[in-house]
């Protein structure tokens, strides 16, 4: 195994792992709820995945398989910085397919391809309070979360709703977890929301400048805040991929010329990727 | 196509980074800086490095700036992640900066008093015009500075001086275990000595900043130095083995003590009280910022009016940190394509009912 020398497996000496663990351990015992811990600094940037890299990190072992994706692909710079870290100071396979990986670290999405049962996903968290922007100060929303206090949530959503016709979130969309915690998504696509509702993997959450951990358990609920009368509604462009044709994955809009051209493909390169290949099997048949 | 380019790859970052590499070193004609130069040569830096990289190290701060290409947030970034993955060994004895032999000390307060005022190596009263002498390399180097006898008698605090006529609030003295920033998580409410070691690795220009503030009515401060000294100080330790102190070695320090004026309260008499900074190596203007900063913090504590944002402990603790700011801040330029497609696709759903009712408003 290749690991960096003058450093311990996975970067993070064990004592650290283990308070890291503890976190992780409540974490998942109070779905939704944001667990303090005591974030280090990491060879890499605050706001780049420092949260997700600690996660990951504490619950990689030396025969997990790791994908880590930005965006929804494995090419992307960090996503391509973030595998190489690991490589080096773990040692581990890594690998680009969805359902090889036991550990998926993501950063803005979750993949198309359904996950199974004791595959963990672990997502990048900027801002893990979900009512930061309607309340700056940490001391009252911890006040908030305590007495299940949303109230000033539902009537942004309301104000939304009064003045558009629909609620203005298109990505990190509030969620309710397990019916007690609101709860930050991270910034994934409000398409990628369903997704985590009753997720037979394990979800953590690693915010590392913020310094707090949170989880969603396997087949735990986690519902998109809406109203009866304004159901919720997941955004995503109305067309096909221009290189697998699928009308069901999220797409990115890649801009093709100055003219106004416009194509869309699948932001999951893996997904995009395994289509191509059966189309071109089916094909060649 | 154009997607292509825009995901990167692993060509593509290990070409930027040989770039880098290539651009740090610059122009191979001219000779490469050693870190003794660096350690030597631009001491503020290396001092400044130490202090918001919160690790003592000269050496390992030099290379940190070596590296950084005198980028000195990255530097105490680089020094940072090295510092995480330290050991802890245990927590030193509290700091005796009044045992210390100054090789500055000032106060504002008293035009003379006992140990007197050193003004030692200070960019004050030098006149700011360029010397073009030290653009010429090879130059023979300036003659020793002309020496004081040293008396070795302690130089007593000037706080200290105050609190004798009971004219300065006093500290409560504490035994406990000091809070550990880099172990735990900021919680609010703050205690001083977490505020501190805070402010102790916060960015010399944020808290310049927040400190100006509070001279220009943003606080209502009235602010006096009662004293600044810097110098070196004793760490000593005191290992469970053998049950008592030792030296185990020398720090620089800057401390400042800014004296505050109290109107008092239902329970406290008219008094002065004390704001603290104390900073690695030679950093007096991060000191007395510092101190500046803790004053206004302790605003609540004295019962007095907080409508300031130097008075506001979440604000200033959480924005302070320059690795973390700058982190957050650079973050924007990763990808973030996938949330902006959502934006698009939302803007697009927006402006199609909007114009549509203008449409509508218009027949």
């Amino acid at each position: 195994m290749s690991t960096q020398a003058g450093y311990n497996f996975g970067y993070l000496d064990e004592n650290t792992k283990r308070m890291i663990r503890r976190a992780l351990l409540k974490a998942v015992a109070i779905p939704g709820h944001q667990v303090p811990f005591g974030a280090r600094e990491m060879p890499l940037p605050y706001g780049w995945g420092t949260g997700g890299i600690q996660v990951t990190a504490s619950v990689i072992g030396p025969d997990d398989v790791l994908k880590v994706i930005d965006q929804g692909a494995d090419d992307t710079t960090n996503a391509v910085s973030i595998r190489r870290f690991f490589h080096r100071v773990a040692g581990v396979a890594t690998t680009e397919r969805t359902a090889e990986a036991s550990i998926i670290q993501t950063r803005h999405r979750i993949p198309e391809t359904m996950l199974r049962e004791g595959q963990i996903l672990v997502y990048q968290v900027p801002m893990p309070e979900p009512l930061f922007r309607l309340e700056p100060r940490v001391t009252e929303t911890k006040r908030m979360h305590a007495l299940a206090d949303y109230g000033l949530m539902h009537v942004r959503l309301y104000e939304d709703i009064a003045r558009h016709g629909h609620i203005a979130i298109s990505y990190n969309y509030p969620v309710m977890v397990n019916g007690r915690y609101l709860m930050a998504p991270s910034p994934i696509p409000s398409f990628d929301n369903p997704k985590m509702d009753r997720m037979p993997a394990l979800q953590l959450f690693g915010a590392g400048r913020e310094k707090r951990i949170y989880a969603v358990p396997p087949y735990t609920e986690v519902r998109s805040l809406d109203f009866e009368d304004h159901p919720f509604q997941p955004i995503r462009a109305d067309a096909a991929c221009a290189l697998c044709g699928s009308r069901e994955s999220y797409l990115d809009e890649v801009v093709t010329d100055d003219r106004g051209g416009r194509i869309f493909v699948c932001s999951d390169t893996d997904y995009c990727a395994g289509r191509q290949a059966s189309r071109q099997a089916e094909a060649a048949e | 196509m154009a997607y292509v380019a825009v995901k990167g790859g692993e060509r593509a970052i290990d070409g930027a980074h040989a770039w880098l590499a290539e651009v740090r070193r610059g122009d191979p004609a001219v000779p490469e800086l050693s870190l003794a130069q660096i350690e030597q040569q631009l001491a503020l830096a290396v001092d400044r490095v130490m202090a918001e990289g919160s690790c003592y190290d000269r050496g390992l701060a030099a290379l940190a700036v070596k590296q950084a290409r005198g980028d000195l947030i990255e530097a105490a970034f680089l020094l940072r992640a090295y510092r995480t993955t330290l050991p802890r060994f245990g927590a030193s004895l509290p700091l005796d900066t009044g045992r210390m032999q100054p090789a500055r000390r000032i106060s504002a307060t008293y035009k003379d008093l006992p140990g007197g005022q050193v003004l030692g190596p200070t960019f004050d009263y030098t006149h700011r015009l360029l010397d073009f002498a030290l653009a010429a390399e090879g130059t023979e180097p300036p003659p020793p500075a002309p020496e004081a006898a040293t008396d070795p008698a302690p130089t007593p605090r000037v706080t200290g001086i105050l609190a004798q006529e009971g004219l300065m609030a006093p500290e409560l003295p504490s035994d406990a275990e000091p809070p550990d920033l880099t172990r735990e998580p900021l919680s609010f409410p703050a205690e001083r000595p977490l505020r501190l070691q805070a402010l102790a690795r916060g960015d010399e220009g944020f808290l310049l900043a927040l400190g100006y503030s509070t001279q220009r009515g943003y606080g209502n401060a009235h602010p006096f130095v009662g004293e600044i000294r810097m110098g070196p100080v004793a760490v000593e330790l005191v290992p469970p083995e053998l049950g008592f102190a030792i030296e185990i070695g020398e720090i620089t320090v800057t401390e400042c003590q800014m004296v505050n004026q109290f109107a008092g309260s239902k329970t406290e008499p008219p008094q002065f009280t004390r704001g603290y900074g104390l900073v690695f190596g030679q950093g007096e203007r991060k000191a007395m910022a510092m101190s500046l900063v803790d004053r206004g913090l302790r605003s609540a504590e004295l019962g007095e009016e907080a409508t300031a944002p130097a008075q506001d402990p979440e604000f200033v603790l959480y924005h302070c940190d320059n690795v973390e700011a700058t982190g957050f801040v650079e973050h924007l330029k990763l990808p973030h394509y996938v949330d902006f497609q959502s934006e698009l696709e939302k803007v697009r759903a927006m402006r199609a009912t909007a114009q549509a009712t203008l449409r509508e408003a218009a027949e």
